[in-house]
């Protein structure tokens, strides 16, 4: 069963003129979001973006753009409490480190 | 150790040897782990590994030095001979290591200069794990160091696979995905960081109880644990299988099924003893506390996003917050009644 986070949220942007249609990104994304469509890079699957960042850091042509982040809500809990941006921070004892 | 020479002058570069064989210790340290024992300082020494025996030609292989890590990837390596390049992350796992920027370009291409990986294979090439990506940048490292990164798998478990059929990933090697397996090896943390603020509770409960205002019984101990154990254990567990998106809401749903339970199994409506006000506040406090603990479990989970998460907060932390208020208010108000 595939899992479905919410609809409509993700801060990807794809700008089509700058892509060469490398490829890059639907080899780093872990989600599958992208498809290379008559030599330019589609987004397919946007709703299953995770935000990680890895497409942006890895497109050479930086056609990509997203604002990347961690999906943990005790970070942004952490980040609320004590100013500063939301960061995957594993000794606050959560599982996502493991 | 290898003794190079370089120009005229003799320099050592320390390699050290690892096999693809896991002992007894090695498993007992990741169960350790999991159930957070010792789990932020299991570490290995970054640097370059030798497993098996692995010759100018053979693949170099990129991890984090976090020892869980460093283990499932080479336990996965029987038969091969391979370098294995280990990163300084501070003894952190991969994906969360890249999210920080410690496996990083700017770590590889030091590591990479304090090892001489140039001088110890004769290729070009590096494999790092895809879950590394966001981290680092194949153009730029390739830019410095003249090696090329080709992303390997997302788990480690293919990674034989990977290298044997040319360094070709599927669409489904390249999937990061989260299966029961998978959120059920999670939730022993989860469940491990729910026990100190239960202390808490349980602590203010008894006091409350000796200054009166109780009583403070079995019901809302067993209660309230069904209701943590929903949100820490089983809706991690069932996840996909709870109708709708948001983690809170998955948890609220199975606490509302379990408050309901609780109520009706102390003789609720059929008993005129259990009041209206006692059944309500259960009502807004389990589900809360399920909601809360379930929505924790996003970071865990590999499918969220943080425009996400934050969209999601920004109605459920407000409403746990007032549930759980107005909740434990009914609870005390109707203990006095
Ligand atoms: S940010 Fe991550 S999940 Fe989103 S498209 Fe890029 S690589 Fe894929
Ligand atoms: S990595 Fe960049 S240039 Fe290459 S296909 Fe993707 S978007 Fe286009």
């Amino acid at each position: 069963m595939k899992h479905q986070y919410l609809k409509n949220v993700t801060t990807l942007k794809l700008d089509q003129s700058l892509c060469t249609g490398c490829g890059k990104c639907t080899e780093v994304c872990p989600h599958q979001v992208f498809a290379i469509i008559n030599s330019k890079c589609s987004t397919i699957d946007k709703d299953s973006c995770i935000e990680c960042g890895a497409c942006v850091k890895n497109c050479p042509f930086h056609a990509l753009e997203v604002r990347p982040g961690v999906g943990c809500a005790a970070a942004v809990i952490k980040s609320w409490l004590t100013g500063g941006e939301p960061s995957c921070d594993c000794s606050s004892g959560g599982g996502c480190c493991s | 150790m290898n003794m190079l020479t370089i120009g005229n002058m003799k320099k050592e570069i320390k390699i050290m040897q690892t096999s693809a064989q896991l002992t007894f210790q090695d498993k007992l340290g990741a169960w350790k782990a999991r159930w957070g024992i010792n789990r932020m300082n299991y570490k290995v020494e970054p640097g370059l590994y030798r497993l098996g025996n692995p010759n100018e030609n053979s693949p170099v292989l990129v991890t984090a030095n976090y020892k869980l890590t460093f283990d499932s990837l080479r336990k996965e390596l029987s038969g091969l001979d391979t370098w294995i390049l280990v990163l300084d992350t501070k003894g952190i796992n991969v994906w969360c290591a890249a999210g920080k920027g410690t496996f990083g370009s700017n770590e590889l291409i030091n590591r990479m200069a304090i090892v001489q990986l140039d001088k110890i294979v004769a290729h070009r090439t590096l494999i790092l794990p895809q879950l590394g990506a966001p981290g680092v940048s194949a153009h730029e490292v390739t830019k410095y160091t003249g090696f090329k990164v080709i992303y390997g798998p997302v788990r480690a478990k293919d990674i034989k696979e990977f290298i044997q059929s040319g360094m070709k990933a599927t669409p489904e090697m390249r999937t990061l995905k989260f299966s029961v397996y998978d959120r059920l090896v999670l939730t022993p943390i989860e469940f491990v960081g729910t026990i100190k603020p239960s202390l808490i509770i349980f602590g203010v409960l008894f006091l409350l109880n000796l200054m009166g205002l109780g009583p403070f019984g079995l019901v809302d101990f067993y209660g309230y644990m069904g209701a943590v154990i929903i949100g820490c254990v089983l809706t991690p567990v069932l996840l996909p299988f709870i109708p709708g998106r948001a983690f809170a809401w998955k948890g609220w749903l199975l606490g509302l099924v379990w408050a309901i339970l609780v109520n009706w199994l102390n003789g609720w409506p059929s008993n005129p003893q259990y009041s209206l006000l006692q059944a309500l506040g259960y009502v807004l406090v389990f589900p809360a506390v399920s909601a809360f603990l379930a929505m924790n479990f996003t970071g865990s989970s590999t499918y969220t996003s943080l425009s996400g998460v934050l969209k999601e907060m920004r109605i459920a932390v407000p409403a746990i917050i007032i549930s759980i208020v107005i909740g434990c208010l009914l609870i005390l108000v109707n203990s006095f009644i």
